[in-house]
């Protein structure tokens, strides 16, 4: 068989992404049509920056469910390799050994083979998997930590917010490689310290729910009761879970190497996360609603939970995108330097730093990655930019 | 003024320890000193056999101890072994341990050995500083002022067609981490497969002889990703600025528009763009590390990944204090300048 | 550049119409706006928020902005039309044939420049003279501001000054080229009513002294009564009546000038026997205006078929020098047919004290330095000393004081915000003064509530109007169930007059005055039986102030209230008020009924802010009582009597015994008591401020 020309290759690329497209068209298609019922989020289709950003995230957001959750638009295992593929070409015809042809199999390497003879499309497809699946959560993490400690410390100020600050500084004055390296080292995840801190880091979205609702219904007993529990039986549940591994149903678990990166990077991303909202906090807090708020008597939860955050939303929104980008951008630099994820993953990061080393012969294996990261970091980066545009315009 | 910058040189101090200490303890953990052990050692060792050598070299003793010792606030250790030689960490072999001084930490200027380099730490950072040294001043030397001037530019007229552009170009830069504008560089400008080869794909050469050739690229990886990041900055402050009050004020005036951004509008716009320039040094150091890496380029940042991928505990532990260091410094550099650039904030 | 000789009009605005322009749509701002300012005239602009007055200001400054466009009329100064010129020529005009002043002294000075830097450019920038001889030019001109210390001043930054000093200097920076026409965009707004007054006196003195045009635009019609020759009404971007002062503050012919001189606080009025008549409805919104006359669904006068078709001119009034009003039936109008009568009300006989300040002080340590603190030392700011009065049941009790007198800090003690230094509150003779919100039972805090100042920040912005006044009822403990409150909240909206509708609104759809009524409802959820209402209505338009005003004082006649009304307009505080109480630095200076303060004998400064407030009308005559400099800091309160550093009587004590002590508080008569060191002598000798012509 011939390789495929250029034409080609782009042709059977869209098609492949086909369930995607129609993913996007449906997206947009509702989104638009009740944008004005949809407060901020619909008015973010009255901006062309917002949109185009929108549309680059959702692009890889639903690549990475189709390709990654249901296996639908990768066309060759991610890790099988082929001695025939090595370093071949975008559009070769695929053959599992020196010249045979699998009839079973997709007939071509689109984006051609890496320097083990595994395609490149599908493990870039795949990548996109692996970030969709822990950036947005790691960053959600971030917030809750971020939110829970900031909020005290900007509106109580005084010593707490010296202390909470200074720690805050402390991680934010090391540089993120090092704190990555002393962290995923495999001799430190033996002794059990990334475990700890995951314990203590996944406490805070209980804490914070159990807060959220003690002072909005500390009024009416019985129905703070109720979600009190509940939080606390879901909550400590998928707590001994997650962070412990040890759920006594068995149902949820995590896989530990992935945990280890899912706390470095929640770990880093927090401090700057409570700087802004100490920030916000601290400006907001001299606003009239709160001290009526303070004048009929509710307590600092209420008030900084109920009254505070809500009206920081739209800056904390902004930044909750910018972050999703910067968690990438992270997860990518840990794969680079083959921290934490397996040497086979296919991550975005792993591939980069694998097609480098070849880089001045063959740009095909290391290229596609590369333009994969770049657009969804700069699609969260134009949909924050289009998200700020539209909650100032207000 | 002096009150000022004592307390933020104590609390840059208090950090330094904190940070030094942490450093000091995960690095210090028995998994790793096990595995130093075996490297020093042999692989097959016992369990009791790494215990004895961690013990005869001083590894076992409580860690507020060992952080002491390895600062040089508390004198070196002395373990009269049981084959009668007298080890301590301040006896350098075949010397006689009557001579040896009793402290010998960071303190002390003695910042210990790279089992990986085989070298003194302190020769090797100072060594490796140089390079990196010239490798960030050409850094800032492209990125402050480009970065400065991309923003201001864009700022100055919000919502213009060159705003449009320029903002656009700055967001891609951002969202361009240097692994990744590395790859593209040298994929464009430096592989046989696209053919211009204007650049050198390594910077190994410009370790001895830097060039146009070789070090351009990875100063400008660096550059590129913070330049991206000021200039948003620097925009959103001139825009900022331009929208007050006082230009209103100066436009009704009848200043012309290049004085009032000149005369006007450039110094109440370049102070929030001051610390957050000073503040990207912990990122720049990130960058330093990919694209040392990434370029062969044996600096500081290639030693940071060789120290820590070989578990080279001394080695790593000076580089640590000296990029906390560096961060601390150019933070309490930003402070002052902070106070100076904006008169709104009186010194007394 | 030589100024232009010219000796017609300075300013001919004709037609003037512009629009902004959003991507939805074109909001018209200012519509067919017509209005000419001869040389040495000063012309009013008067009308509420958002009419579309500073829009003018920046229309003729050809300044309006990327959206901003001028869509049909003409702007001619000296003849020559600004909407023709080039950008160089126009560059040529601004600042020096024409000025602007504006509402925020601090935000209109660059804060990274000297104020002399910012001074000597203009003359640099137009007459191309030395730095040298601009340097003697500004200095001129800061003396003939009236600052102290001119060298010093010009080597500062403006943060260095004072709110007073800095609006001087813009003042001195408008001046600086002698400009033929001067516009001032409410320029003593954000000021203390006593500095106000000086600034207002100097720019009329120098206005005569260079021979400058005005164009003063102000909300405040008392202020152009005391500035201006002519003046122009506007109402939703139109003009609706201009001529005269005298022609139309005396024989006004239009309904919505009149409605607005019915809806203020003049002598006279009184919230019993004479209450306001506020303007029914809202300010229509520039995308939401009727057709035909803008004011017509607002209108007493409003006659259908007639008053809602097509456009309606101006027209001349005859008999009077050019007077024209945008009413098509000013002829038919009685003007002076009288009000009709309002309800009138017998005043409430106060009850029992259920509030006892005694002794009250309030101290606060700051650092010195706040942002390098922990340095020099800790200092003690006495923000309010010795506080003692009572209040009654149904009483009102105005406090009075400018900025840092100590009236808000005084609110945050009673409410439980912050505890006391020393003395004691007593709330039915139980005393609270120790104890914080926090440990305040339900009881307590509902009884004790407040309205606050700006109405677009009392509500939280992303809550619903009936889920936060729920949350009022909630944390009071009042209504069993999800149901009662919901219906014990309907019943507060109605209470407050506000359509239950908007129960389902969030605060941004509602108005100022609207907004500031949810407050009200919030606070009175618990059945509050003490109001602290902090300047309620001071950031609302004049025809919104009456409205919410008259509905305070009809709950307070429903719920028996104790009110504490914290106001700096003393107009306000006559008109509602039963007892005063004047503060000045912390300290009680006067307190007593309103009759009693509002008439000699005064302590000094309450003489010096009764005549320092504004009031639009003809008939009165004031004293003029101009102080000197600015109310000094709390943080660095003068020795002695607070007062003594402006104080015109302090020659008439001997013995510096003001510079020395504290004055002792003095009983005059039964019930009013003053801060002074004056002898009874001298307090027999004063005489009224405020005096009104016999009708």
């Amino acid at each position: 068989m011939e390789p495929l020309s250029w034409s080609e290759i782009a042709l059977r690329m869209l098609g492949l992404f086909l369930p995607v497209w129609i993913a996007l068209i449906v997206t947009f298609a509702v989104s638009i049509a009740f944008k004005r019922r949809l407060g901020l989020y619909g008015k973010l289709f009255d901006s062309p920056i917002g949109m185009i950003g929108f549309a680059m995230v959702m692009f890889w957001v639903f690549t990475g469910i189709f390709g990654g959750a249901f296996d639908m638009i990768v066309t060759h295992d991610v890790l099988s390799q082929s001695a025939s593929m090595k370093n071949k070409g975008p559009g070769t015809p695929f053959t599992q050994l020196m010249g045979t042809p699998d009839p079973g199999a997709y007939p071509y390497y689109l984006l051609g083979g890496d320097n083990l003879g595994r395609d490149v499309f599908s493990r870039m497809v795949a990548g996109a998997w692996e970030v969709i699946k822990i950036a947005p959560f790691a960053s959600m993490f971030s917030f809750m930590v971020g939110i829970t400690l900031g909020l005290p410390a900007g509106y109580y100020g005084g010593r707490l917010d010296t202390l909470l600050s200074f720690m805050a500084n402390l991680i934010l004055a090391f540089p993120v490689i090092l704190l990555f390296y002393l962290l995923v080292t495999p001799e430190i995840v033996q002794t059990g310290i990334p475990v700890y801190m995951a314990a203590v880091l996944f406490l805070f979205p209980i804490v914070f729910l159990l807060l959220l609702w003690n002072s909005r219904y500390h009024t009416q007993p019985s129905r703070r009761n109720v979600y009190v529990g509940i939080t606390l039986v879901i909550g400590l549940w998928l707590y001994l879970g997650i962070a412990w591994n040890a759920d006594p149903l068995g149902l949820v678990s995590f896989p530990p190497n992935l945990l280890v990166v899912f706390v470095a990077v929640v770990f880093v991303n927090s401090p700057t996360v409570f700087r802004i909202v100490r920030g916000l906090t601290m400006d907001i807090k001299t606003r009239d609603y709160v001290a009526a708020a303070q004048t009929r008597g509710e307590r600092p939860w209420y008030i900084m939970l109920w009254e505070i955050l809500p009206n920081a939303r739209g800056p904390l929104l902004v930044d909750f995108c910018l972050r999703i980008g910067y968690t990438t951008i992270l997860l990518g630099t840990l794969g680079f330097f083959g921290l934490g994820l397996s040497p086979e993953s296919p991550d975005w990061g792993s591939t980069i730093n694998d097609g480098r080393k070849l880089l001045t012969m063959y740009l095909h294996p290391a290229l596609p990655p590369a333009f994969a990261l770049l657009s969804l970091v700069l699609g969260l980066n134009l949909l924050a930019d289009g998200l700020r545009e539209e909650s100032l315009r207000d | 003024m002096a009150m000022f910058i004592l307390r933020r040189v104590g609390i840059m101090i208090l950090t330094a320890l904190c940070l030094t200490f942490i450093v000091f303890f995960l690095t210090n953990l028995y998994p790793n000193l096990e595995k130093l052990a075996k490297t020093q050692g042999d692989f097959r060792m016992s369990d009791e056999e790494v215990a004895s050598y961690l013990g005869r070299n001083g590894y076992l003793q409580p860690m507020p101890v060992k952080y002491g010792q390895w600062l040089g606030v508390v004198p070196g250790f002395v373990i009269d072994d049981r084959d009668g030689v007298t080890r301590g960490q301040c006896i350098p072999p075949d010397t006689d341990p009557k001579d040896a001084p009793r402290f010998c930490g960071i303190l002390q200027g003695d910042w210990g050995y790279s089992t990986v380099f085989r070298e003194d730490v302190g020769k090797i950072l100072s060594d490796k500083l140089v390079l990196t040294g010239r490798l960030m001043f050409w850094v800032m030397v492209l990125m402050v002022p480009s970065a400065l001037i991309l923003g201001i530019l864009a700022g100055m007229r919000e919502g213009s067609r060159t705003d449009r552009t320029l903002s656009t170009f700055a967001i891609t830069t951002t969202a361009t981490p240097e692994y990744v504008s590395g790859v593209l560089f040298i994929a464009v400008f430096a592989s046989t497969a696209v053919g211009l080869k204007w650049f050198k794909g390594t910077a190994t050469a410009a370790m001895d002889a830097p060039d146009f050739e070789n070090f351009f690229l990875p100063v400008l990886t660096i550059a590129l990703y913070g330049m991206g990041y000021i200039a948003r900055m620097t925009r959103a402050s001139m825009a900022e600025v331009m929208t007050a009050q006082y230009i209103r004020t100066a436009r009704l005036k009848g200043v012309s528009f290049s004085n009032i951004v000149m005369k006007h509008a450039l110094r109440n716009a370049l102070i929030a763009p001051f610390t957050v320039i000073m503040l990207q040094f912990p990122w720049l150091l990130n960058g330093v590390v990919i694209v040392e890496t990434l370029f062969n380029y044996k600096g500081f940042g290639w030693t940071l990944v060789q120290a820590a991928g070989n578990n080279d505990i001394e080695l790593l532990l000076g580089v640590s204090v000296i990029s906390v260091i560096v961060v601390l410094v150019t933070q309490l550099i930003s402070d002052i300048g902070y106070v100076f650039l904006n008169p709104r904030i009186s010194v007394r | 550049m030589a100024k232009l000789d010219y000796d017609g009009p300075i300013l001919e605005i004709e037609n003037l119409s512009i629009s902004f322009f959003t991507r939805l749509r074109e909001i018209p701002a200012v519509m067919d706006f017509s209005v000419t300012v001869q040389p040495g005239e000063a012309v009013g602009l008067v009308g509420e928020s958002g009419c579309g007055k500073s829009t003018v200001a920046l229309g003729v400054m050809q300044d309006l902005g990327v959206n901003g466009r001028i869509v049909g009329g003409s702007v001619r100064f000296k003849g020559r039309d600004l909407g023709q010129m080039s950008a160089a020529e126009l560059r040529d005009i601004r600042g020096n044939e024409i000025a602007m002043i504006y509402q925020e002294p601090m935000a209109s000075l660059n804060p990274a420049m000297r104020i002399g830097k910012q001074l000597i450019e203009v003359p640099m920038i137009h007459e191309g003279i030395s730095e040298s001889e601009a340097w003697a030019r500004a200095l001129e001109v800061v003396r003939d501001v009236k600052l102290p210390d001119p060298e010093r001043i010009m080597r500062s930054y403006p943060h260095q000054l004072s709110g007073g000093q800095q609006q001087r200097i813009v003042i001195a920076m408008a001046l600086m080229s002698k400009p033929s026409l001067l516009i001032l965009d409410e320029p003593t707004t954000a000021l203390d009513v006593t500095v106000e007054a000086a600034v207002v006196e100097l720019v009329k003195d120098l206005g005569k002294k260079y021979g400058t045009s005005m164009l003063f635009i102000s909300h405040n019609l008392g202020l152009v009564l005391e500035t201006c020759d002519r003046i122009c009404v506007m109402y939703s971007g139109e003009a609706v009546e201009t001529g005269s002062i005298k022609d139309v503050f005396d024989k006004m012919q239009h309904p919505y000038t009149q409605a607005l001189f019915r809806s203020i606080p003049l002598p006279g009025a009184d919230k019993n026997t004479r209450p306001l008549k506020a303007i029914p409805g809202n300010f229509p919104l520039p995308h939401e205006r009727p057709e035909g006359c803008n004011f017509g669904p607002r209108c007493d006068y409003f006659q259908a078929g007639l008053c809602d078709v097509g456009d309606i001119p101006m027209a001349g009034v005859k008999g009077d020098d050019r007077h024209f009003t945008r009413c098509l039936r000013f002829a038919e109008i009685d003007w002076n047919a009288p009000i009709e009568a309002m309800t009138q009300h017998a005043s409430a006989a106060p009850g029992n004290v259920v509030l006892k300040m005694e002794n009250l002080k309030k101290y606060y340590e700051v650092a010195a330095n706040a942002l390098f603190g922990g340095s020099s030392g800790k200092k003690v700011v006495k923000a309010n000393e010795t506080l003692s009065f009572e209040a009654r049941e149904s009483e009102t009790l105005a406090i009075v004081g400018e900025s840092g007198c100590g009236k808000s800090t005084f609110a945050k003690v009673l409410m439980g915000l912050e505890t006391a230094t020393e003395g004691q509150i007593l709330l039915d003779n139980r005393s609270i003064e120790q104890v914080p919100i926090e440990t305040r039972d339900t009881q307590t805090v509902a009884d004790v509530q407040m309205v606050f100042q700006n109405p677009f920040d009392t509500l939280n912005p992303s809550m619903t109007v009936g889920r936060q006044i729920i949350r009022a009822l909630e944390v009071f403990g009042i209504g069993d169930s999800d149901q009662a409150r919901r219906d014990e909240m309907l019943r507060l909206l109605d209470l407050v007059k506000l359509p239950r509708e908007f129960a389902e609104r969030m605060p941004r759809q509602l108005s100022g005055g609207q907004k500031q009524r949810v407050g009200i409802a919030r606070a009175f959820a618990g059945g509050a039986r003490i109001v602290v209402a902090d300047e309620p209505v001071s950031a609302l338009d004049v025809s919104v102030q009456a409205a919410v005003t008259d509905l305070l004082m009809e709950i307070q006649r429903k719920q028996k209230t104790t009110l504490l009304f914290i106001s700096h307009d003393l107009s306000i505080v006559r008109y509602l008020s039963d007892r005063v109480m004047v503060m000045y630095l912390g300290h009680v200076v006067e307190l007593g009924t309103t009759d009693q303060v509002f008439s000699p004998p005064y302590h000094p400064y309450t003489e010096a802010l009764l005549s320092a407030v504004p009031i639009a009308d003809t008939r009165i005559t004031k004293k003029h009582i101009v102080l000197e400099g600015d109310v000094p800091s709390a943080m660095n309160p003068p020795p002695g009597c607070p007062f003594q550093t402006r104080c015109r009587w302090k020659a008439q004590v001997p013995g510096n015994l003001c510079d020395r002590e504290v004055p002792p508080v003095r009983e005059l008569v039964p019930g009013h008591q003053v801060k002074c060191h004056l002898s009874q002598e001298m307090f027999d000798q004063m005489e009224p401020v405020i005096t009104v012509a016999a009708e």
